[in-house]
């Protein structure tokens, strides 16, 4: 009996730590989902591009609606917005558009804006050769900036994009300056 | 007494008294039949608690409009219902039917770790009413559905820790239950009781109790995840901090999708232990059985983002969790197969257990088929959060888990109580059930289909006329249920007044140990190993 009763303890102490490495693992899924992310691709939107340089013929025959949305994470003490909310473009021509942020506070701020291209599949055509996102931007008290995007869309974007449209959204980055 | 003390030798006489006298026997027992019976009395109670939860949310939406309640309130009442009925009905009933019939099934004195035992049921009572506590807070109970998803689950008022303090604390409570469970299996068994002739209900705890242990620690890092994102600035899910919110669904359906099969296991488990009994016949495809449920088991963990086709998988995601989804249907068509081929001309009769297990099989497949719908990912994403979906698992919980613990309580309750109970009121709260649940819960899929979405309290018009048939229904079947009360109370009391016999359903003891001890089973059993184990039925 207290053989059986050493058996049943030392088995509850090993299921113990296989609940213990369990717990471990949950935490371990947060790692690992990042590789799996940087494999499959997804959510490395920003980083992408690098790859060489072609040569594009402007398309005049096509016409491409860009639209611009702008928007704020949570309480970002900004106003933002863009110069305009769409312009027709072709593809393979470059343009520059601006847009404006103004720090609400008399304290310095200091934001990220994350870019969004919709429809997604269209993302890769569309190509920043300028961008306020690129970096994190830092705002003096009550600074209004004016900070230009210069973009071109490749006119290999298939015949079934009418319009893209690109938004962004600024996140407060003033307490969490570290990448 | 002390009969008892005479045949063993002395290590023996740790088990040699009988009930403590008074309340406080509930309290501090350690005997594998009382923690059972406690579990099972919290189950029932918190079924109605959560029922009362599910006629709320039917009342709310009998019509269009706003009428009863204002819609955070609603929010919190899904939520609620959800994880009442998981973590406080459904699974602790489970817990108790183990506890009372594992050790008699497979010829042990008790569960293996007595103390553990009595504490594990103890931190259940102390979660759920942590989690009740929640409902009376500023802000309101947490109304994020069950899921727990951030960012909106962070929006939840003073109740947000307890939430998950409580989550804590019912999945400690799981663990110690699960180890109890698999300890017990492992070292408890009767001489001659080898794994494969087991009853098929010991089999599937076995590998429920393996599930538990795996997923509910993850369920655990999950929630402190998000405790921390919300008051110890960290950002796991925290788009702002680089996090992703994305990584939470992934973590929860990690544990979410093994956690539906914590409540559908046990109850093939059952389904296994009445249908041959009733059908007078050996179980049909023991040993595929026993392989089915590990398969499905297996599978449980490599298929969770089918919970999340509509986030923005990878096409290659998308297509590997389709395909591992719909295998699943391969090991759960071997049991439907083998619970049909078992009632093949056998001399069925159609007792109370049977007519509830029988109804399981059909109704349970319904679910099953729906559920097959739904893993196909291009078709999902008009599913995907409708009342469909709703409709899908309400299907294989209610007609089917709910369903066989039911038929669970009838068919040991003889044996448990020493009295027969009604059968003409156990016929009568079967057809109610059978009935009214399918008025409840068949609508629920035209409205999926046409696009009502879930976790709404108000609707487009066009939904009225199914919203109100499916509410008639749910009153039905909830107020029924006062039946199963009533029954249950009357066999405590003597209910017919005819003594049952040991084996109480013909030829039973040739399925499995409990019938083999006297009715009601006494209050220690099996302090001697039986003889002989009942294999003719495997």
């Amino acid at each position: 009996m207290n053989d059986l009763k050493q058996r049943n303890i030392t088995l509850a102490k090993k299921l113990v730590i296989v609940a213990l490495l369990m717990f471990g693992f949950g935490y371990a899924l947060v790692p690992i989902y990042d590789v799996l992310c940087d494999i499959t691709g997804q959510n490395i939107k920003v980083q992408e591009s690098a790859s060489g340089e072609e040569a594009m013929v402007v398309d005049e025959n096509r016409d491409i609606t860009v639209e611009f949305v702008t928007s704020i994470n949570e309480s970002t003490p900004l106003q933002f917005r863009a110069e305009k909310r769409s312009m027709k473009i072709h593809p393979g021509q470059y343009y520059t558009v601006n847009f404006y942020a103004k720090n609400n506070l008399p304290v310095q701020l200091k934001a990220q804006a994350i870019p969004s291209i919709t429809p997604g599949l269209a993302e890769e055509f569309f190509k920043k050769i300028q961008c306020f996102c690129f970096e994190l931007q830092t705002f003096a008290p009550h600074e209004e900036k004016t900070m230009p995007v210069r973009f071109v869309v490749n006119p290999k974007l298939p015949e079934r994009y009418k319009t893209i449209t690109l938004s962004y959204t600024f996140f407060d980055r003033t307490n969490n300056t570290e990448n | 007494m002390t009969a008892v003390v005479a045949e063993h030798d002395d290590h023996h006489d740790h088990h040699d008294h009988g009930p403590e006298k008074g309340f406080l026997r509930w309290i501090f027992t350690t005997n594998h039949k009382d923690i059972g019976t406690l579990y099972l009395v919290f189950a029932l109670v918190m079924f109605f608690v959560g029922g009362t939860m599910a006629l709320i949310i039917r009342s709310e939406l009998f019509e269009p409009g706003l009428q009863f309640v204002d819609p955070n309130f609603f929010n919190s009442m899904t939520t609620m219902h959800a994880l009442v009925m998981v973590f406080g009905a459904v699974m602790p009933a489970f817990v108790g039917l183990a506890n009372w019939m594992i050790p008699m099934m497979i010829g042990a004195p008790d569960m293996a770790l007595p103390r553990m035992n009595n504490m594990s049921f103890w931190m259940l009572v102390a979660g759920v009413l942590l989690l009740a506590s929640t409902l009376f807070m500023e802000g309101g109970a947490p109304a994020s559905g069950w899921t727990l998803y951030p960012p909106l689950v962070l929006q939840t008022g003073k109740a947000f820790p307890f939430a998950i303090f409580s989550v804590h604390l019912l999945g400690i409570s799981s663990i110690m239950g699960a180890i109890n469970v698999i300890a017990t299996i492992f070292n408890m068994r009767a001489p001659g009781m080898t794994l494969m002739k087991m009853p098929l209900f010991v089999w599937t705890w076995l590998i429920t109790a393996f599930l538990l242990i795996a997923i509910m620690p993850v369920f655990a890092g999950a929630v402190t995840m998000l405790l921390t994102d919300k008051f110890f600035d960290t950002s796991f899910f925290d788009a702002a901090g680089g996090g992703d919110p994305v990584l939470y669904q992934h973590i929860f359906w990690f544990f979410g999708h093994p956690e539906v099969y914590v409540m559908i296991l046990p109850t093939f488990g059952v389904a296994s232990t009445i249908i041959p009994v009733f059908a007078r016949k050996p179980l049909f495809g023991y040993s595929s059985m026993v392989y089915a449920t590990g398969a499905i088991a297996f599978l449980s963990f490599i298929v969770w983002a089918h919970h999340m086709f509509t986030v923005g998988l990878p096409i290659a995601g998308e297509l590997y969790f389709m395909y591992a989804t719909m295998l699943i249907a391969i090991p759960t068509g071997v049991k439907v197969f083998n619970w049909t081929a078992t009632m093949w001309k056998g001399s069925m009769t159609f007792e109370t257990p049977m007519l509830f297990s029988i109804a399981f099989v059909v109704l349970f497949t319904m679910g099953g088929f729906t559920g097959l719908m739904m893993s196909v990912a291009p078709v999902d994403f008009q599913y995907h959060d409708t009342y469909f979906i709703v409709a899908h698992f309400h299907y294989t919980l209610v007609p089917a888990s709910v369903f066989i613990l039911q038929a669970a309580g009838y068919y040991w309750l003889p044996k448990w109580t020493g009295n027969m109970y009604n059968e003409k009121i156990g016929r009568l709260h079967f057809w109610l059930s059978a009935v009214s649940v399918n008025i409840l819960f068949f609508p629920q899929h035209f409205l999926g289909l046409a696009g009502m979405p879930r976790r709404i309290p108000d609707y487009a018009i066009q939904f009225a006329d199914w919203n109100m048939v499916s509410s008639i229904g749910a009153f039905i079947y909830g107020f029924s249920q006062l039946l199963f009360v009533y029954v249950v109370i009357d066999t405590i009391r003597g209910g017919t007044g005819e003594k049952v016999t040991d084996e109480v359903w013909e030829d039973a003891s040739k399925h499995s140990l409990e019938w083999t001890v006297p009715s009601p089973a006494p209050y220690h059993t099996f302090t001697t190993p039986p003889e002989t184990i009942p294999t003719e039925h495997f």
